[in-house]
């Protein structure tokens, strides 16, 4: 069967120059970066490379440590006895459950409220903040339904109250650009298997002089922030990623935005009760999130996935069945359209043959769906 | 293929559905893998401090019937229903429970989401028929144009008992591959077969109760759900209206049970009833619990059209009951039936099932009121 992906938002394939630079790196340049000898300089010399600013990225092994890292080290580290947090009720569950640890260790959280856009605005933020607010958390871009959140305007805010920020940047980097300096952050949470890279790697961008604490010890690796040997490959992978993904960015934007704005004007003149999630306009190109009314997700994804389309529901949870999503509930659907949902998240490969299938296996899907009527 | 080739099976991760879904692929039929999460094993974590493996739904048994289905090469989900489940299963067991009667979770769990819901999915997937891993059998009987449900080859394997509720429609479409085999040919077959669930242990009965701790799981729940224990705590009294002493809540008693009475009596003494609105636990002796007649209501007819003249059966009225000959009496009410025994039997529980057989044949069943 052939088979067509269409879930990058989840994961994406690693590119083929990227494979090849991490192999080579694998099977040469094994040494450990701490050591003093040859080989261990040379893997420093490839990690260091792969840093650009050694003082501000962080390796980690992705996406869910670096925004653990970014939200407990931060918070933290800051001084004094009360202390709150800003942050979104969208966000990842790596920004959320970390967000519940450090409520249980006496810090406020406050979760903001999206409206039916997706969004929060920067004077949302500003009047959330409390004297002893420590720390503002807010994604740059959102996993399920792409809606841009205007880090910008928030780090104003941040600047003006003294208070740093942190954005989960894991689902911006490679579809928008990524200028850590414009978007005014402390913080920025990135990851490798988003941006055509491999699983196991990621970056914290902490802003020179931002305090963090350890929140992991065992050794001096990363300036103290992570220690353990480092990925030296994965590095290098994602050093790459990262520069292939800024060579593509305005051409892949353009074509899967076309793309994706095909598929989703097809969905929604062809099949009657459906609609998009969150905002059209302000999102990353390449995700769309549509309500089919009278539709299980669920079983949309499997009967989809049995014609040879992979899309998805919300996140999965670990024994991979699915729960409603959050971040629907949070734009104020009622759970039944949240379990009518499906997110197509489009990437670098797909073609508009693949598209123009697509459509086709949606209508047919959901006329059966409707026509049996499972129901959530 | 066309779409009625498909068959979608239960996997539960255990060995009975892991064999039937090789067996089928081995077949060369297209087969769909679906498991149904039914019960989050994160909730009520102070039950969870043993016997948090083998019990349905936890995450071991998902990885195992991940990993059969990757072994046989079918395409596989897990499907989540635990809405439906805590819905049509666990509240109605609850509130039944409360009720003072001793409900069957498994047969509300078969009618409702194990069969009904479980159709939907399959339909979904374009699935025609299901297969289970049940110890049952389905055949056509021609002359009468009914699908029969019979007895799996295995007596003490034999699951027809929680399978009374099946309609014609759901058994027109449904394969019990393993209603020819005994226990453990279905565990040689799964040696045979390569699938490394061959050892593994049978699940508990009521699978998301551990231990069989029908109270703990209960008072955990409403704890959980942020209800107030209900005061149930009144007095253990006879049949004649004695009071023997005082008991913790009426939801701890079932009707049979002998221990955990707390009384020091001459003779053996027994719970024959328990009255939840006025909080009495009756007890009396073994004799106090023997039952003639009852009436089963919600009866469902499988094997036979509902009858208007007295029907000869041996029923069943526990999972381990040996099914006694009785004679069924229709009533006014075709849901409901009489049911007259030939020698009294010990403990007629209300809310359990009541099973009507005659021989393999399952004729039908209904609850007992």
């Amino acid at each position: 069967m052939q088979r067509s992906y269409f879930d990058h938002n989840a994961t994406t394939p690693v590119a083929p120059e990227v494979l090849e630079a991490m192999v080579s790196c694998l099977g040469q340049t094994y040494g450990n970066a701490s050591s003093i000898h040859h080989f261990g300089q040379a893997a420093k010399q490839k990690l260091d490379a792969a840093h650009c600013q050694p003082t501000e990225v962080v390796f980690t092994s992705g996406g869910t440590e670096s925004d653990n890292l970014a939200l407990l080290g931060a918070v933290r580290a800051a001084p004094g006895e009360r202390k709150h947090v800003i942050t979104t009720a969208i966000e990842h569950p790596a920004v959320l459950a970390p967000c519940a640890q450090l409520e249980r260790e006496g810090v406020a959280v406050t979760r903001l409220p999206v409206g039916a856009n997706g969004t929060v605005t920067a004077e949302e933020v500003r009047r959330a903040l409390r004297p002893e607010t420590v720390l503002i958390s807010v994604m740059h871009a959102n996993n399920e339904i792409g809606t841009l959140q205007p880090i910008a305007d928030i780090s104003t805010v941040a600047r003006q109250a003294g208070v740093y920020l942190h954005s989960d940047g894991v689902q911006a980097l490679g579809k928008v650009p990524v200028d850590v300096e414009a978007l005014g952050v402390d913080l920025y949470s990135m990851s490798g298997h988003k941006i055509y890279g491999p699983k196991g790697i990621g970056v914290l961008y902490v802003r020179r002089g931002t305090r963090m604490a350890a929140t992991q010890y065992g050794g001096h690796h990363e300036r103290d922030r992570r220690p353990g040997t480092e990925n030296v490959a994965g590095a290098v992978a994602f050093g790459l990623a990262t520069e292939l993904a800024a060579v593509h960015l305005a051409a892949d934007r353009a074509r899967i935005g076309h793309l994706r704005d095909r598929l989703e004007d097809a969905i929604l003149s062809r099949i009657p009760g459906t609609g998009v999630n969150g905002e059209r306009w302000n999102r990353t190109p390449n995700t769309t999130n549509i309500w089919f009314d009278g539709v299980d997700g669920e079983a949309m994804v499997i009967a989809l996935d049995l014609r040879g389309f992979a899309v998805s529901t919300g996140s999965a949870c670990s024994s991979g069945a699915v729960e409603p999503s959050h971040v629907l509930l949070s734009l104020g659907l009622p759970a039944e359209r949240a379990r009518a949902s499906l997110r197509f998240s489009l990437g670098r490969h797909n073609t508009l043959t693949e598209v123009e299938a697509l459509i086709d296996a949606v209508t047919d899907s959901v006329k059966h769906l409707r026509r049996i009527s499972v129901h959530a | 293929m066309p779409e009625d080739q498909t068959i979608a099976v239960a996997m539960s991760g255990g060995v009975d559905s892991s064999v039937v879904a090789a067996l089928l692929a081995r077949d060369g039929l297209r087969v769909v893998g679906l498991t149904m999460q039914l019960w989050n094993q994160r909730r009520l974590p102070e039950l969870s401090a043993e016997g948090a493996t083998g019990r349905c739904c936890s995450l071991d048994d998902v990885y195992d019937a991940r990993h059969v289905a990757g072994q046989i090469g079918i395409p596989y989900y897990v499907i989540n229903f635990e809405d439906q489940f805590e819905e049509h299963v666990v509240k109605p067991f609850v509130a039944e429970y409360l009720a003072g009667r001793t409900p069957i979770p498994c047969t509300l769990c078969n009618n409702y989401v194990k069969f009904d819901k479980f159709f939907e999915m399959a339909d979904a997937v374009g699935a025609h028929r299901i297969a289970t891993g049940h110890y049952a059998r389905v055949l056509y009987h021609d002359p009468t144009g009914r699908w029969q449900l019979l007895r799996g080859r295995d007596e003490g394997k034999d699951q027809t008992y929680f399978l009374f509720g099946l309609t014609q429609s759901q058994l027109a479409r449904t394969l019990f591959p393993l209603g020819g085999f005994t226990k453990p040919e279905v565990r040689e077959l799964a040696r045979e077969l390569g699938l490394g669930v061959a050892e593994k242990n049978d699940s508990q009965e009521i699978c998301f109760v551990p231990n069989g701790d029908y109270a703990q799981f209960l008072s955990a729940y409403l704890r959980e759900r942020g209800v107030p224990e209900q005061e149930t705590h009144g007095n253990i009294v006879t049949t004649d209206g004695r009071t023997l002493g005082e008991h913790s809540g009426v939801h701890h008693f079932t009707v049979g049970q002998r221990r955990g009475l707390g009384i020091a009596a001459g003779e053996p003494l027994y719970v024959i009833a328990t009255d939840p609105r006025k909080q009495l636990v009756i007890v009396g002796s073994n004799d106090d619990l023997l039952r003639e007649r009852f009436v089963a209501h919600g009866v469902n007819w499988i094997s036979i059209s509902p009858p208007d003249a007295p029907v000869r059966a041996a029923v069943k009225i526990r999972n381990k009951h040996v099914a006694a000959p009785a004679t069924l009496h229709p009533t006014a009410d075709p849901g409901r039936t009489e049911v007259v025994f030939d020698q009294p039997q010990r403990a007629v529980t209300p809310g359990q099932g009541a099973v009507f057989y005659d021989g393999d044949l399952v004729l039908g069943g209904g609850w007992i009121e």
